[in-house]
This record gives C-alpha cells, structure tokens and sequence, in this order.
C-alpha cells in the first residue's frame, strides 16, 4: 500500500541560549529529534504526548510551514522542499492546517462565506458565482446552513467557528489535514459533535488525517494508528486497540494509566513522578529513563531504537511491556 | 444533628452587560457536609465557578448576588468584604486553574506560602518560613529547601499546582474549593495533582470542591456530583449512581458524548445544538431545545431541583415519578 | 546579574556615542558657524580667520576625529562666542534648572503616582472620571500653553507671582507648577492602567482567596507589579531633570540649560551645543540603565530569564 505522506528521519534543532547569562554558551534544544511515519491515503495517524514533546513542531515541518534542519518528506509520491518554491505552493494547496483556536485563525473583519471562499480566490479557482456555489455546498457538508454565509465570527459559537475553518481548509479539496489540537478549545457536548463530524468529513472526501492532540480519549476515536511522542521522539507506534489496552512502552502505559475516566474511577494509578525534563538537557540514554520504573543500567548508557515488536507495533524501549495488559476493558 | 459544613440556599448571581442585568446563577442551592470531596460539573458557562466565587465574595463589587450561604449553620452573606477574609483561607481555601499566573512573579514562593502561614496562625516570621518549608515538603515538593526561595516563573505549572495547594493548606481550611486545578496542566502532572488533592484531603480530613468540566477528573476523586446547565444543577448524585446511571438527560447526554480509552470502540452520539447564551436563555428547561427527551411541558414551565431517589436530585419533568426512571438512552 | 549590568552599560556607552556623532554632524551640515557668529557681511578675511581660529577649514571627519580626541581626554572644546571654556558655560546652568526641574519631579511622582493608584482603585466613579480628566488635560494642553495660561491668571490678572525672570523663589513657583502639571497627568495615567492591569491578574485573586483584606492585597501584592512599568517612566522623568526644561524655561525666561541650549543652537555655538547634548544624553542614558538595574531588583524574571528557553508551543 503506498502512502500519502511519508516522513522520514525528521529533525529540528534550535540553538538557545544557555544559562550563565549573556555569556552563557548556546545549548542545543532538540525539539524534534528523528521522527519517522507514514499515513496511508485516507487514514488518521494520531500523535500524542505531553507539551514540549514536539508533536505541534513536526507538523510544521510536515507542511514546511517550518524549515526542517535533516530528513525527508513525501507527499502523494513527491518530495515535499525545504524551500517555499511554486512547487512547495502548489502541493501546499492539498495539505491544509486546522489549528486549535478557531477564533484566531479567522479573521473577525470578513463574513464566514468570504472566509471560506478566500482560499479559492488566492488560489484564482473558478468564478466568483462557481466559488460561492462551492463554499456553500462544502459549508453544508460541516454542518453550517447558508444563513450563517453572511455572518462574523463573533456571532458564531466556538463549534460553529471550527466548522468554519475545516470548510476553509476542505474548499482547496485537500488530500490531507493537519488537526493540531482541533477540538481542545471546545466544550465537552461539542467536542463528540466535531469528532464526528472529522469521522464523516473523511469518509465523504476521502481525506487523510494527521490529527495532533494531548487528549488519548480523542485519538483513540478518530486514529488508525497512533504515535506517542517524548522529547522530540517517537516511543511507541502501532493500533490504537493494541497500544491502548496494552502498551508496550512504560512511557505510553503511564500516559494511559493516568487519563481519568468515569470508567477507571476510584482505581489506583501508578502515578509517574517528576515533570519532563527540558528538550535541551535530554539525559544521556533513553530520554525517559529518569521517570522509568523499569530503567536499568543499559538504559542510561544506549538510547534505544524504534524497532517492531511481535504484534507489529513499534516501540523504543530497550525492556518493552510484552502481552501484559495495562488495563482491561471495564 | 450537627449542620452541614456550607449550605448554599437559592444562590443567584447577575452580571451587568451593557446596561441590562444578565442572570449567571439562577438559585443555585447546595450543601457540603464536612470531609466529603463533591465535584461540580459543568461546561463553560455553566456558573460552576461563579458559584463559588459568589459564596466567597470573590466576584466583582458590581456582581449583583442574592442568597444564602451558611458556613456551620451561620449565615455568612452579611459579612462585609474585610469580615469575608477571615473566613477565606482560614475556612474556606480556593485554588484556581493557571497556577502560574495565580502566583505573584515578584515574590519567593516561601514567601507566598509564609505570608497565609502568618495571617491565619500568628507565626512570626522565622517560624512562618521554617512551616513554609514543612508545607513544600507535605506536597513533596522535592529538594523544599532550595524551592522555597525560587519565584514561580522558575517553577513548572505542575510545581506551582503544588505550592497553591501548600498556599490552601497553610490556614488548615475546613474546605478547599478547586477550580479547574488541572485543566492547565499535562496528563501526567494532572493525576499528579489530582492524587495530592485526594491525599491532602485524606489526611486533614477537609472537605473538597472540585470544579471542572472533565468528567473523568471528577469521577476520578469525588463522592457525590452536582452537574450545572445554563446557570442551574440539573442532577446531583454519588458518583457512582451518576455514572452508572444518570437520570437527567443533559448527564446522559454529556456521558454519551464522551471518549473513553476503554470498552469498546464506538461511534459518540453527540448532544446537537450550542449552549445557550445567558442573556437569551430558552423559555421552560434551558436543555429542553437540545434534549432528545423533552416533552411539550418541557418549554413552559422550568422544572424544580427535587429528590428522586435516596441522596439524588434531578431537575428533569421526564425523570420523574421515580417509576419512570429508564429513559431511552 | 553582572552579565546583565555590563551589557545594559555597554548599551549606554553605544547610545552616547551614536547621539554624539549624530548631533555632531547634524549641525555642521545645517549652517556655517563663522557666518552664524559673525554674520553673513563680515569681512571675508575675518571669516576666514574664524574658520582657522577653530580648524573649521579641516575636512569634517577630521574635526569630528579631533572632537572625539578632545573628548576622551575630558575636553569639551570652548565656545565660539566668548571663548569660555564650553563646560564651564553649561555646568553653571545646571543648578538653576534643578531649582525648578526637581521640585518639579517631586510633585510628578507625588500627586501623579498617588492620583493614578487611586483613579484604578476607585474605577469607574466619580473620582476615577475627574482624575482622568484633569490627566487628559494636562496630557492634551501643550506645556507653553499651560505656562502661559498660568502666567496670564497668577502674574497678569491676579499679579500674585512674577511673570517671568529668576530674581527670587517667587519666580520658580510658575514654572515649577507648569512642569509639574504636565508631568503629574503623564504619571497618573499610566499608573492608573498599570494597576488596572494588575488587578486584573490571577495572583490578585490568590491574595484575597488566601484571606488578606483588600488594603493588603493592594500593598503587598498590585504595588509591587504595577511599580514595574511605571518605572519606566518614572526614570525617564529623572533623566529629563537636567535638559526636560527647555520650553518652560523659554516661556519663564528662566536662565537654566535649556535656554542656553536654545540661544546656542540659534548661534551655531557648536561646542555649547555639543556639551548640552553630551550632558543631556549621559544623564537620560544614565537614568536608564539604572531603571534597567532597579528592574533587575525589582522583576526577579528578568533577572533569571536571561537565555531562558521558550518551552510554549510543542
């Protein structure tokens, strides 16, 4: 099956400041450090992790919207440049964002049918009649009746405005949509409605996800495959069945173990101590092996490498979580 | 019998929006009995926080309230703004969502921490430090005595969570209202802070409000829960009998509408429409516009918070007589 | 903290040298000091005297060069005009606008600060609105004509004060007022939304949930965040002591720097000029590294953010 996107070996380094005051030496932050995936055409690859693991940074540099400092990327069978050529303009046209914060990714001056044509007018697609005969059809397909065409975005609730911008970014007719945390800002009774509406948006467009979020719940519901990402790194990949019921990396089962839900009430969790350290001092070794209750000598010493296990998962963990369920269904 | 910790009797709440009065808390009535751990549930909007910023008299001076909030059987509202002060902190401890920014960035931590030490226990100052430090190390804080003396910007969000809750413990309350206290917070840090609380609590014997939108937190550290629509509890019950099985259709809704890491896969049925603005609320129920449920009497009349059932409470016409309590999920 | 200091005083020395050289080159393009002083129909022969006089024939780099060379060795050149030595002319203006300019100061930080913290705590009432609009006049009304205004109540109508001149305490009393006026409305506005600002804040909140009375919280908590921005105009003010005079002392005729600093430029008397500039810039830079210093003390997040890493945004 060949995929979508193909992403390989992703590397973003930056040069900070370090402490010791203007005289400090520069210290390298490795915001993403070797990220490597695929997403077939129409599949969701969910990333999570925890802030400052890097997940938000690789998909900046998936849609070059970010210079990336090593690796590849592929997209629909062609090379995506680290430079904003005509090319990089034309295969950007098909790879569009959906950020968390509706409100501020529309602009307040421009009424919602203006906002959903402007990407087609840049583009100079269609006439202005053609244009507004799609912005109105792909507002019905988000759920948006055409009495919303003439109004502001402050008029909208925060749900109607995420609409609004997944019928600006569906427009172009995309092969794939970044989500970096789309339903984060929403409330509870309407985050299920947008979930959904991503679900069918899919199967109606036949679209490809690479859906970013800190919430397992969420990526649980809408991913084919997840990624769990640590200090810059992927830890674990593989179904999101098996990576959830059964995580094979102390990482990914601590994330899991610690998700409240009215499911799990009332049990005891194996609570990992500490905070994350800083992407720029990553300890030698595993990155995670200050946090591990399973560390041992090696895993100071030799940073363990992405590789499958039995079931076709992937994990980077030297002594891997085997066919031991973290927690059964309820 | 002794009274209830607090009691919150017919609680209401007006804010002043462009020169109309717009109604937050529409007689909200609740009450917490001492070392129980309740959660208030709610989406944005729903007067979850307002609630207790109003019991506490931490609104703005232009907030309009009315009501009765009773702390030990005795009526509290009358007290003036300076006579409130000696109930917060030293009854009553709040903390708050971004724990960061609810730090003062100009002074030590150890400092913020002393400074309620002294108010409510009379400690001079070597000895204010000296239980900031044992409070820093009571919400194991590591390495407390180096911690003492950093600011708050020195500090994660997960570490600040922590010196807030030393902040409530200093004046050894009889309640901690929480507000939101995770939802800043990552996965990880949040069951941290969620297991302080519980721990906290265990040991002082404190009762706990937690205020949050996330079902799963409250689920998670509470006895008893008391869901907000619109300004109003629509159902309150022990947690368990909550989640096993909601009587209000707005729970049930809420309950339906949420992803789970466990169980089976399934499609979420979402609850339609928006939460309706407070100054242009629906006539009858506020839910009965999106509930699956609601019936022609559901828009003339808003139905009462009342008893259906031992220790539960349902503001709901279709959840009642306590027959009929199987709605259709 | 000594990184810290060291780069905000080698951001001073650059300052002064960038405003020196501008200064300097600024106003040997704009008119010949030999006609200037002279007068265009002297005689060509005592033009060009003047010129050799005071090495006005050499190339401009090379005068500018020399400028900086006296300058290291602490010589500020003599004036044109009488042939004083150029710092002696300033330095004996400069207690004469003090006498105005820190009296002046003290009532700016005086009524503005306290104006501006009781506009923000008072908001929205009476009190707010009338502190507001005596700001916003002060702020609006530019300071000749509100010196003006002054002089034509108190010493022409009423002939309480003298209108202009320096004979007596009596005389400083109009300009003073008039500085201080203007500066007072600048203090309390930006007082007044500093601490708007910082009522505003969560921490704020924290205080009055801790249990503090509203007076302590003010104290203890809005004070010492809403000092922060207004010390930024607050050392500005200071730094203005020596040269933020220059139109009062026009419209008073108060013989201090910067009336000086007007009739000089008026007679190209270069070297006057340039010392002006020289003791303006030092004490305005001055002013500002110490702020930046105080901020150091007063902000602990400056001090420890130095290279900090920016962790937002995954």
């Amino acid at each position: 099956m060949s995929a979508l996107l193909e992403v390989e070996g992703l590397v973003k380094h930056y040069l900070v400041r370090g402490g010791g005051g203007l005289f400090g030496a520069p210290v390298v932050l490795k915001a993403v450090d070797g990220v490597s995936f695929s997403i077939p055409a129409g599949r969701t690859l969910g990333l999570v992790g925890e802030s400052g693991c890097g997940k938000s940074t690789t998909a900046r540099l998936v849609l070059g919207t970010l210079a990336r400092d090593d690796g590849k990327v592929v997209f629909d069978g062609e090379p995506v440049g680290a430079v904003r050529d005509a090319r990089w303009r034309a295969q950007r046209r098909t790879m569009q964002m959906v950020y968390q914060d509706p409100l501020s990714a529309l602009d307040r001056r421009l009424t919602v049918g203006k906002q959903v044509m402007e990407p087609a007018l840049i583009h100079g697609l269609g006439t202005a009649a053609e244009r507004r005969q799609k912005a109105l059809s792909i507002m019905d397909a988000v759920g948006l009746s055409s009495r919303f065409f003439d109004r502001y975005p402050h008029e909208l609730s925060g749900g109607q405005r995420q609409r609004v911008v997944l019928a600006r970014a569906l427009i172009l007719s995309p092969k794939l949509l970044v989500c970096d945390e789309p339903i984060s800002a929403l409330d509870v009774s309407i985050q299920a409605q947008v979930i959904n509406l991503l679900l069918d948006l899919q199967d109606q467009f036949s679209l490809t996800y690479l859906f970013i979020s800190h919430d397992l719940k969420v990526v649980r519901q809408v991913a084919h495959e997840v990624a769990v990402m640590y200090l810059g790194r992927i830890v674990e990949r593989g179904d999101p069945e098996a990576l959830f019921h059964a995580p094979a990396h102390p990482y990914t089962r601590a994330l899991v173990g610690a998700i409240p839900t009215p499911l799990t009430r009332g049990r005891a969790r194996a609570s990992l101590q500490g905070d994350p350290p800083s992407p720029i001092n990553t300890p030698p070794g595993c990155a995670f092996h200050p946090r591990c209750p399973r560390a041992e000598a090696r895993c100071r010493s030799e940073a363990p490498l992405l590789r499958p296990l039995d079931d076709g998962r992937f994990a980077a963990c030297h002594f891997p979580v085997l066919s031991t369920p973290a927690r059964e269904a309820a | 019998m002794t009274s209830p910790l607090v009691e919150l009797k017919d609680l209401t709440v007006d804010f002043p929006v462009g020169g109309n009065w717009v109604r937050a808390l529409h007689g909200v009535s609740l009450t917490i009995r001492r070392g129980e751990a309740l959660g208030l549930v709610g989406e944005s909007g729903s007067g979850k926080s307002v609630t207790w910023l109003a019991a506490t008299k931490l609104l703005p001076a232009k907030a309009r309230i009315a009501g009765e909030v009773l702390l030990d059987g005795r009526p509290i509202q009358g007290l003036t703004r300076d006579q409130m002060a000696g109930v917060r902190g030293k009854r009553v401890a709040l903390i708050f969502q971004d724990p960061t920014s609810s730090l003062n960035p100009v002074h030590r931590v150890g400092t913020q921490i002393a400074e309620a030490v002294r108010l409510h226990r009379g400690f001079d100052a070597a000895a204010a430090r000296a239980e900031a430090r044992r409070l820093l190390d009571r919400v194991h804080i590591p390495s407390a005595a180096r911690r003492i003396d950093d600011y708050p910007h020195e500090l994660s969000g997960g570490t600040n969570q922590r010196v807030m809750i030393a902040v409530a413990l200093a004046g050894e309350p009889d309640l901690l209202v929480a507000d939101e206290p995770t939802t800043a917070l990552d996965v990880t840090i949040q069951a941290q802070i969620l297991d302080l609380l519980a721990e906290m609590r265990r040991e002082t014997g404190m009762a706990l409000v937690l205020i949050s939108h996330d079902l799963g937190i409250v689920a998670d550290i509470t006895d008893r829960v008391a869901v907000m629509y619109a300004g109003r509890i629509v159902e309150e019950a022990p947690v368990d009998a909550l989640f096993d099985d909601p009587r209000h259709p707005y729970t049930q809704g809420l309950l339906a509408a949420l992803p789970d890491v466990g169980g089976p896969r399934r499609r979420l049925t979402a609850i339609h429409g928006q939460v309706p603005n407070p100054a242009a609320l629906p006539p009858g129920c506020s839910f009965a516009p999106r509930c699956p449920a609601a019936i022609a009497g559901c828009v003339t009349a808003i139905p009462s918070l009342d008893a259906v059932a031992a220790d539960r409470r349902t503001a709901c016409f279709r959840a009642r007589p306590a027959t009929s309590l199987e709605i259709a999920a | 903290m000594l990184g810290y200091i060291a780069s905000r005083a080698f951001r001073a020395l650059v300052t002064i040298l960038l405003v020196l050289t501008f200064a300097f080159f600024i106003l040997n393009a704009t008119g010949d000091p030999a006609i200037l002083i002279l007068s265009a129909d002297a005689p060509p022969e005592a033009i060009a005297a003047f010129r050799e006089e005071w090495g006005l024939n050499a190339p401009l780099w090379k005068q500018y060069l020399g400028y900086l060379w006296n300058l290291a060795h602490g010589e500020l050149g003599r004036s044109m005009r009488d042939g004083r030595d150029a710092w002696a002319v300033v330095s004996e203006r400069i207690p004469v606008t003090l006498a105005i300019t820190i009296p002046a100061l003290i009532i700016k930080l005086v009524i503005g600060i306290s104006a501006g913290i009781i506009a923000a705590l008072w908001r929205d009432t009476w009190i707010d609105r009338l502190v507001m609009a005596f700001s916003v006049t002060g702020y609006t009304v530019p300071s000749f004509v509100l010196g003006l205004g002054l002089m034509l109540v108190f010493a022409v109508q009423l002939g309480w004060l003298p209108a202009a001149g320096a004979d007596s305490w009596r005389h400083a009393i109009l300009p003073i007022v008039t500085l201080g006026v203007a500066g007072a409305a600048v203090l309390a506005r930006f007082t007044r939304s500093a601490m708007l600002e910082v009522l505003g804040q969560p921490f704020i909140r924290t205080g009055l949930a801790k249990g503090l009375v509203w007076r302590a919280v003010v104290i203890g908590h809005a004070f010492p965040n809403a000092a922060i921005p207004t010390l930024t105009i607050a050392g500005f003010m200071i730094g203005s002591l020596v040269a933020g005079a220059v139109v009062v002392e026009s419209v008073f005729a108060w013989p201090g720097v910067g009336r000086l600093l007007v009739s000089a430029v008026g007679n190209r008397d270069l070297m006057v000029v340039q010392a002006i500039l020289l003791l303006v810039t030092v004490t305005m830079v001055s002013a500002n590294l110490i702020v930046d210093i105080v901020y150091g003390f007063v902000d602990p997040r400056l001090r420890t953010a130095r290279g900090g890493l920016a962790r937002g945004g995954t």
